[in-house]
């Protein structure tokens, strides 16, 4: 027997050379292999925080393209650049070179509201990822500390919005700066010192816009990228949490793997991420700074609302009632002080702590990695959505100068309406969602016990119309079904449990044969193809019984 | 892998595993891994990090009307992605060269107006585009394999070994018994790290030092000016008009606390005007003079509704009545905006008796100290 040329396992392609030289230095394989064969849950809510790591990528690229531009000085210089309703009009140095951003850099004005936008997106999406873990209970033991981290970067992402909008030094982000400075100042004991400490002096200065730069660009986006790191390495560690299905279980996960399935899916939304991200920059204007002007403490203009994320802070501070303590000593608490220091604070201790209080109040101290339904919890659904209600009214009351004026209401009225909403709107969210969830348990076990409702109206013999019901599994004696929720969907429609063949593929012509689908459909057991097989055929095709749930009769 | 250095410490060479290497390659032989086919070894590795293919439903037949299809949609989305990706270059690139000039100007629409929005919709086409053919390609191509991967909580020999070594360690070192470098270490390092953090005393400055909260431009003789730097005599305004006028100070008018809304009532104001306790002569006849920055956030108080005497802060709404020596009567605000004491200098002109009485803008812990 002839010996072959090489060793068996040598490679002979020039890529399995090149592999074994990368491997031979850097002993990757094994950890890649496991990395290609990590198994990702197969369903869409867990793409959300995804949508969050690619908006903080696209963060990245265009942040550092402007920082190429911008001047965080507040040195007072003459605007000479090319838009000519401020020709000659003094302003910061970081005004100007905002304006020569946006006017004087080819593609600038893109970049800069790519920027913006990246930034509302990333918010957005971090909360929207938050809401998910939540009502699904994913944050349950062992990741309690991923939601911590995933908290802190919240707040993180909100000071990175702060810091970052206030930089152009218009009239709105001044106006914004001058809020800040006020809530400073509000802050007990230490207020005026963190005041003097934040802005190197009093109101304005001129440091704050280069403090503001540094802490944007280099101290927290520092932070979060290591957060990231840890959120993502506690992830693959931990492993997923997949909602209950079939085979799913506790100690396993079911979906794709990384590679090629996952990893194509997961890039191609990057691509959809960034690409939306480009069109919205290019395509809807967004905090048109020229418009505002430069900053002048002396003016303002009506409805300054902030990003959105901050709109439940100004919201709180509008509705607050004028409500100063005043303390032996002649001390002051500022009513400020409560309605964004302290409300702020206690919203996110709350968020943060979520998890331990849950743990305590419940005694459930396992560890959990199959999700919950949001209607299997209804005490955690109803009080997420008491809390969602509460912001996002604390959201509408910051815009209802924009209201009254839209709707032609008043502000007096329209600030009692925040007042009397933020009140007594959570508690009957409360109330309205708890009741939700029973309903939608109740209806659950009502399909597993008598079928799902086929729309078929048969009538009986004397005279009765019943409608026939579809069983999900084997009835006893009274036809009532035998089968235990799981925790999973319910199929509630016929075409769920394949009531139906599923349609011929092509759009403008078939591409595919009936009869095969047919035959394919047959094969794997699916629609009425199958179950027509398998039945006897009665005189109206339909089962014996019509599905009916039997009284007990005596 | 080869070497023919021979002196010590050159040796080079294979790498022989030693007698505690364990694991995979022992269990198969370069040789038992050349027999298996490609498939198998996905599945064997898969195997060895937990992983089980449990089902594949393979792509679309090759050559069938299915794949054609798929192909063909695939392969257009990326082409019209890379298309719309030129038209992004040509545009950027081209403006100003042989297409128009992408410099906005105030007064035209046209290209300069079109060139952001251009730029928005061919780059988001284009990458939106890649991404939707990278979903295709998995969705419709790619084989569908549904893998079931074990997950373990933490191993309890992993535990007890780590903590063996972790213990044996801190045992070795006597930290236990020897007292006197545990408290020396805990003194040690409760002084580094406070020495460390020592330099940003230099962001702490003393906000009491010549009371900048409570002072402002304002001061006796000091003439009130508009914005462009003009004096103002009684007369030059219509009663129920405001206007905004700063210290005549060098930078005066970009002062943050200085800003002042000269109001002149109208008479049947003056009727009903009721100064604040002891600031009666604050006025100069039917003038009055408060502080135009919000006692509440700092914001200017702007909007005044002269029909009935509001003044409404944009900010946060709060709203002040001038006939009522400014003191809020709605919204979040609760002091009243701090009157400016003005009288008239021998030219003629408006000048103040004095700085505010109190201090001015957002209300702060020890304000009434000062």
């Amino acid at each position: 027997m002839a010996r072959t040329a090489t060793a068996p396992g040598v490679p002979t392609t020039l890529l399995g050379k090149a592999a074994l030289e990368v491997d031979d230095r850097l002993i990757v394989a094994g950890p890649l292999r496991r990395t290609l064969n990590k198994v990702f849950p197969d369903h869409w809510s867990f793409l959300l925080g995804e949508i969050a790591l690619y908006a903080f990528v696209v963060l990245l690229l265009s942040g550092t393209y402007l920082t190429f531009f911008f001047d965080a000085s507040m040195r007072e210089v003459v605007y000479e650049g090319s838009y000519a309703p401020l020709r000659g009009v003094e302003m910061s140095a970081a005004y100007d070179s905002a304006l020569q951003l946006s006017f004087d850099v080819r593609g600038g004005l893109f970049m800069r509201q790519i920027h913006h936008w990246a930034a509302l997106l990333f918010v957005a999406a971090i909360v929207v990822h938050l809401l998910r873990i939540f009502f699904t209970g994913a944050f349950r033991r062992p990741r309690e500390s991923n939601w911590l981290i995933g908290v802190v970067m919240l707040v993180l992402a909100l000071l990175m919005g702060v810091t970052g909008y206030s930089l152009p030094d218009d009239l709105l982000s001044g106006t914004g700066l001058r809020i800040i400075s006020a809530i400073l100042l509000s802050v007990p004991v230490i207020g005026t010192w963190a005041h003097w400490a934040v802005f190197n002096g009093d109101f304005v200065g001129e440091n704050i816009i280069g403090r503001f730069y540094i802490v944007h660009v280099l101290l927290i986006p520092a932070i979060l990228l290591a957060l990231i790191a840890v959120h993502l390495l506690v992830l693959v560690k931990q492993k997923h949490t997949q909602f209950p299905g079939p085979g799913r279980t506790e100690h396993n996960v079911v979906g794709n793997r990384l590679f090629p399935a996952f990893a194509g899916k997961a890039t191609g939304l990057f691509f959809i991420v960034f690409g939306v991200c480009a069109a919205l920059g290019g395509l809807v204007q967004i905090n048109p700074v020229w418009l505002w002007g430069p900053y002048n403490p002396a003016q303002v203009s009506s409805a300054s609302q902030p990003d959105w994320y901050i709109g439940f802070l100004d919201g709180s501070t509008r509705i607050f009632p004028a409500w100063d303590i005043n303390l032996p000593g002649d001390y002051t608490i500022p009513a400020l002080f409560w309605p964004t220091v302290v409300v702020a604070g206690a919203m996110f201790t709350v968020l943060a702590l979520y998890p331990m209080i849950e743990r305590k109040l419940t005694g459930d101290t396992a560890s959990h990695h199959l999700l919950q339904r949001p209607r299997d919890v209804p005490v955690r659904t109803s009080l997420g959505v008491m809390a969602l209600t509460f912001y996002v009214w604390l959201m509408i009351a910051g815009g209802n100068d924009v209201i009254a004026d839209k709707f032609d209401i008043s502000l007096n009225a329209m600030t009692w309406v925040g007042r009397i909403g933020v009140i007594i709107l959570p508690p009957i969210a409360y109330v309205l969602t708890y009741r939700m969830c029973l309903g939608l348990q109740q209806h659950d076990r009502e399909v597993l016990e008598h079928g799902i409702e086929t729309g078929v109206i048969r009538r009986l013999p004397h005279g009765e119309f019943i409608e026939v019901h579809q069983p999900l599994g084997e009835v006893d004696a009274h036809g009532h079904g035998q089968l235990a929720y799981g925790g999973a969907p319910v199929p509630k429609k016929m075409n769920q449990v394949g009531g139906a063949r599923r349609a011929i593929r092509g759009f403008f012509s078939p591409i595919e044969e009936p009869a095969q689908v047919e035959l394919e459909q047959r094969r794997e057991e699916h629609g009425p193809a199958a179950a027509e097989s398998s039945r006897e055929l009665t005189t109206s095709g339909r089962p014996q019984e019509g599905g009916r749930p039997q009284e007990p009769r005596d | 892998m080869t070497t023919r250095e021979t002196r010590p410490g050159s040796t080079g060479g294979a790498d022989v595993p030693g007698p505690l290497h364990g694991g995979p390659d022992d269990d198969y032989t370069p040789e038992q891994l050349a027999a298996i086919s490609r498939e198998d070894l996905d599945r064997l590795g898969a195997a060895y990090d937990g992983v089980q293919i449990l089902h594949v439903d393979p792509g679309p037949e090759p050559g069938s009307a299915v794949e054609r299809r798929a192909v063909r949609q695939v392969g257009l989305t990326f082409a019209l992605a890379g298309l719309a990706a030129f038209a992004f270059i040509v545009i950027y690139v081209g403006s100003g060269w042989f297409l128009p000039d992408w410099h906005w100007e105030i007064t035209e629409g046209g290209w300069s107006a079109l060139f952001t929005p251009m730029l928005g919709a061919l780059m988001g086409l284009s990458l939106v585009l890649v991404g939707v053919g990278l979903v295709l390609y998995t969705k419709k191509l790619l084989p569908h394999e549904t893998a079931v991967q074990d997950k373990h909580d933490g191993s309890h020999f992993d535990r007890v070994t780590t903590g063996a070594t972790l213990v044996g360690g801190l045992h070795n070192s006597g930290l236990a018994r020897r007292k006197l470098i545990t408290r020396s270490l805990v003194f040690m390092g409760g002084g580094l790290g406070l020495m460390l953090i020592m330099p940003l005393g230099g962001l702490i400055r003393n906000p009491n030092t010549g009371d900048p909260l409570g002072t402002t431009n304002w001061g006796p003789g000091v003439r009130l000016v508009r914005d462009d730097g003009t004096p103002i005599r009684p007369g030059d305004q219509q009663p129920g008009s405001l206007e905004t006028v700063f210290p005549a100070v060098p930078g005066g008018n970009r002062q943050a606390d200085a800003a002042t809304m000269l109001i002149r009532l109208r008479p049947e104001q003056v009727a009903v005007n009721r100064p604040r306790e002891g600031q009666d002569d604050f006025g100069y006849g039917d003038y009055v003079a408060y502080s135009k920055i919000c006692t509440h956030a700092g914001c200017p108080v702007s909007l005044y509704e002269q029909e009935t005497s509001r003044i409404l802060c944009p900010c946060h709404q709060s709203q002040f009545d001038v006939t009522q020596g400014a003191k809020p009567v709605f919204g979040p605000a609760t002091r009243a905006l701090p009157e400016l004491p003005i009288t008239v200098d021998d030219e003629g002109y408006f000048v103040a008796r004095d700085d505010y009485p109190e201090a001015v803008g957002p209300t702060y812990w020890n304000r009434e100290r000062i």
